[in-house]
């Protein structure tokens, strides 16, 4: 047992160590720098189109409520920009992000062969998957901050700021409209955490990297579909994304929590059930590559 | 986190393969334990919560309807659930231009924000609403929808619309005399509450069934029911505030069983005043702003409001103007339309007729002493519409609707 007891010995700062590292592998990786690209860019898109289609004095989404949350609102306050932003990125682009760089985790590892060296080091493989789930969480909000700032800074230079109306009405000055936005995001970069823990299971049980990406990505499309199906509504509940735009009802005045809180105890539930069952998978797992 | 095994840092092969396997297995045990206590608490607390009625001193039902009548509570905010199922056909898009039609604003072109057209929404489905008073000069009611909301605002002398989706925005005024709540259909279960009491009589019996938690607070339950027989209206359930006299809960079940018909509830409620930002409205820059320019005051004064009779005819009220027939629960309303085959919605034109052969598919022929007729039917209301233009519409079964217009011949 000396060897366990070395493990323990490790001082924290290591773990630190091994967190910058896997910090900055993963954000040097030319995949993860193009992944933030796409989304910075989307914001941008949203904005110069509704710029565009507005030009002439008509409101966005053809008047009708139609399109992402708060697009009518995007020419009259660019702060609203950061909202729609989100809540465009949020079905799809975001996990997707995620799903990417999650399954990439282990699996990732095992394929390039590095995954043995990584266990050589006196880590642990408990403090290693830590680790690389804490590089995932990470990652889930470097990821929506990316969008929200990229959203503000297009909405700043095409569109007026300025107090907002909140979407029960009432009035809130521009500085709580940040401090709301910060808030918002950081809800949304917290309700990631579920396809994270899923991503990086799936990431445990196999040895390709590309296999466990383009499952993430497939359960995450399946889980959408799903949630769309009317017939299926008693299982809507227990589904990670469905509570994902409840984000907006940060935008309440006052805020309802009914559905927020929900959104994130079922994001703990997933964490927890996936992250030990990544857990289970890893610290039992074959390490032939 | 589970304590350190030997083979955190060793590659399998190192231990006989049998040990290994259970233990592999074993780690699984805390995943499904986590499932597993997830769905004990989902399906069990919810349970626990509800075991325990409140203990309350007696009360007779006369008192009670006393309580609710001197309920004087002017400062409330709080969420309301909102539940109808009233068995309607789904039409989707076609509904609505029923309801706008039976609303008596046959033409489309108003505003997203116009408070009729928005909160005719309510008669299908379940819906969140938030309320808050403060007094009678400042009430909102906002409809809470996906990441949009729909508040309608009474402050003074103006009538707000503000619908968020499309950033649209409608204005009235009314008399400061806080008569906003007549033009609205109802929404809160007060409102259903004080309809369903403005029906009883000697054919109803009202009985206090014990107590029940509603939205945290202890609540007696009355129940209304019909003595007769023949209504399509089973029972009326209203949890009613110990302490003031308030509704907090409507449930409509039908006589012929399965889910309520109308189930209205506050899921949270506080008396306090709420503050008073909540109730001032500008309208946000660039949005666009309807006015509705009808003086208020003509409108009241026109005998009957003009929002709202779906619901209260759905409640089984009779129309001003029409004839009634029998009485109590079983009282049928009967319209003359003239000849030509009406709507059981009282027929306001537009797109009445030419719905009315569609609508004609949907319903089932019946003959009597009377003669033919089509009947349609909901969960609560049937609406019976002869070959000689009568309508008749009440919230009695089939055979009842029959029964009264053999009578009435």
């Amino acid at each position: 047992m000396s060897r366990a007891e070395a493990v323990r010995a490790v001082s924290p700062l290591w773990t630190l160590g091994l967190l910058r590292s896997e910090l900055l592998t993963t954000f040097r990786r030319w995949r993860t720098l193009a992944l933030l690209g796409v989304l910075a860019a989307v914001p941008v898109l949203v904005g110069i189109a509704v710029r565009i289609e507005t030009g002439d004095g008509s409101s966005a989404g053809g008047g009708g409520g139609g399109g992402p949350a708060f697009i009518s609102q995007i020419t009259n306050n660019g702060l609203f920009l950061v909202f729609t932003a989100l809540a465009a990125t949020l079905p799809f682009f975001l996990p997707m992000a995620i799903g990417v760089v999650a399954g990439d985790a282990v699996a990732g590892e095992a394929n390039t062969g590095t995954l043995r060296y990584l266990l050589v080091a006196p880590a642990g493989r408990t403090r290693l998957l830590l680790t690389k789930y804490a590089t995932v969480m990470t990652f889930c909000l470097v990821a929506t901050l990316v969008v929200a700032v990229s959203a503000l800074i297009t909405g700043a230079l095409l569109f007026p700021l300025g107090d907002l109306t909140t979407i029960s009405g009432t009035r809130i000055s521009f500085s709580e409209g940040l401090a709301r936005a910060l808030l918002i995001a950081l809800v949304v970069a917290v309700s990631l955490i579920g396809v994270a823990a899923l991503g990086l299971f799936v990431s445990t049980l196999t040895n390709s990297g590309i296999a466990a990406m383009a499952t993430t990505v497939g359960l995450l499309i399946t889980v959408q579909i799903v949630d769309q199906i009317p017939q299926l509504h008693a299982v809507h509940p227990y589904l990670f994304s469905h509570y994902w735009l409840s984000f907006a009802d940060l935008m309440r005045e006052p805020v309802y929590w009914d559905d927020l809180t929900r959104n994130l105890g079922l994001q703990a539930l997933y964490a927890a059930v996936f992250g030990s069952a990544a857990w289970a998978r890893f610290t039992a797992k074959d390490i032939s590559a | 986190m589970a304590p350190y095994e030997s083979d955190d840092m060793t590659t399998a092969g190192d231990v006989d393969e049998p040990r290994t396997g259970r233990r592999r297995a074993a780690r699984y045990v805390v995943p499904v334990t986590v499932m597993g206590v997830a769905a004990a608490t989902i399906g069990l607390v919810p349970a626990l919560a509800d075991s325990g009625d409140p203990d309350l001193p007696e009360i007779t039902a006369a008192q009670l309807i006393e309580k609710i009548a001197q309920s004087d509570v002017e400062r409330l905010s709080g969420t309301v659930k909102i539940t109808t199922d009233l068995g309607l056909p789904n039409l989707g898009g076609l509904e609505n231009s029923l309801t706008s039609g039976a609303m008596g604003r046959g033409d489309d072109g108003g505003s997203s924000a116009d408070p009729s057209a928005k909160l005719t929404e309510l008669a299908s489905g379940t819906h969140t609403l938030r309320v808050a008073a403060d007094g009678p000069d400042r009430q909102k009611l906002s409809l809470l929808e996906n990441a949009a909301e729909y508040s309608l605002i009474h402050n003074g002398e103006d009538v707000w619309g503000y619908d968020s989706g499309s950033n649209e925005v409608y204005h009235g005024t009314v008399d400061a005399s806080g008569e906003d709540r007549e033009q609205r259909p109802p929404a809160t279960p007060k409102d259903f509450a004080e309809q369903a009491l403005k029906s009883v009589d000697d054919t109803t019996s009202v009985t206090v069934d014990g107590t029940a938690q509603v939205a945290g607070r202890d609540a007696y339950k009355l129940v209304v029911k019909p003595k007769q027989s023949g209504s399509t209206v089973g029972a009326i359930s209203i949890a009613v505030d110990h302490r003031t006299g308030m509704p907090l809960k409507f449930t409509l079940t039908p006589s012929s069983g399965g889910a309520a018909v109308v189930d209205v509830g506050f899921t949270q409620v506080s008396f306090d005043k709420p503050s008073a930002s909540t109730f001032d409205f500008t309208p946000p820059k660039g949005a666009k702003v309807t006015e509705d320019d009808a003086p208020a005051k003509g409108r009241e004064h026109s005998g009957k409001p003009e929002r709202g009779p779906k619901s209260e005819e759905d409640l089984g009220k009779g129309l001003d103007g029409l004839k009634m027939l029998g009485e109590g629960w079983n009282s049928v309303a009967v319209l003359d339309t003239g000849g030509e085959g009406g709507l059981p919605t009282g027929g306001t034109g537009g797109p009445g007729g030419d719905l009315g052969g569609f609508l004609g598919s949907l319903g089932d022929e019946v003959k009597g002493d009377f003669g033919t007729g089509t009947v349609f039917s909901t969960r609560l209301v049937n609406a019976l519409i002869t070959e000689d233009g009568k309508v008749y519409v009440g919230t009695v079964t089939k055979d009842a609707l029959v029964k009264a217009a053999d009578a009435g011949k």
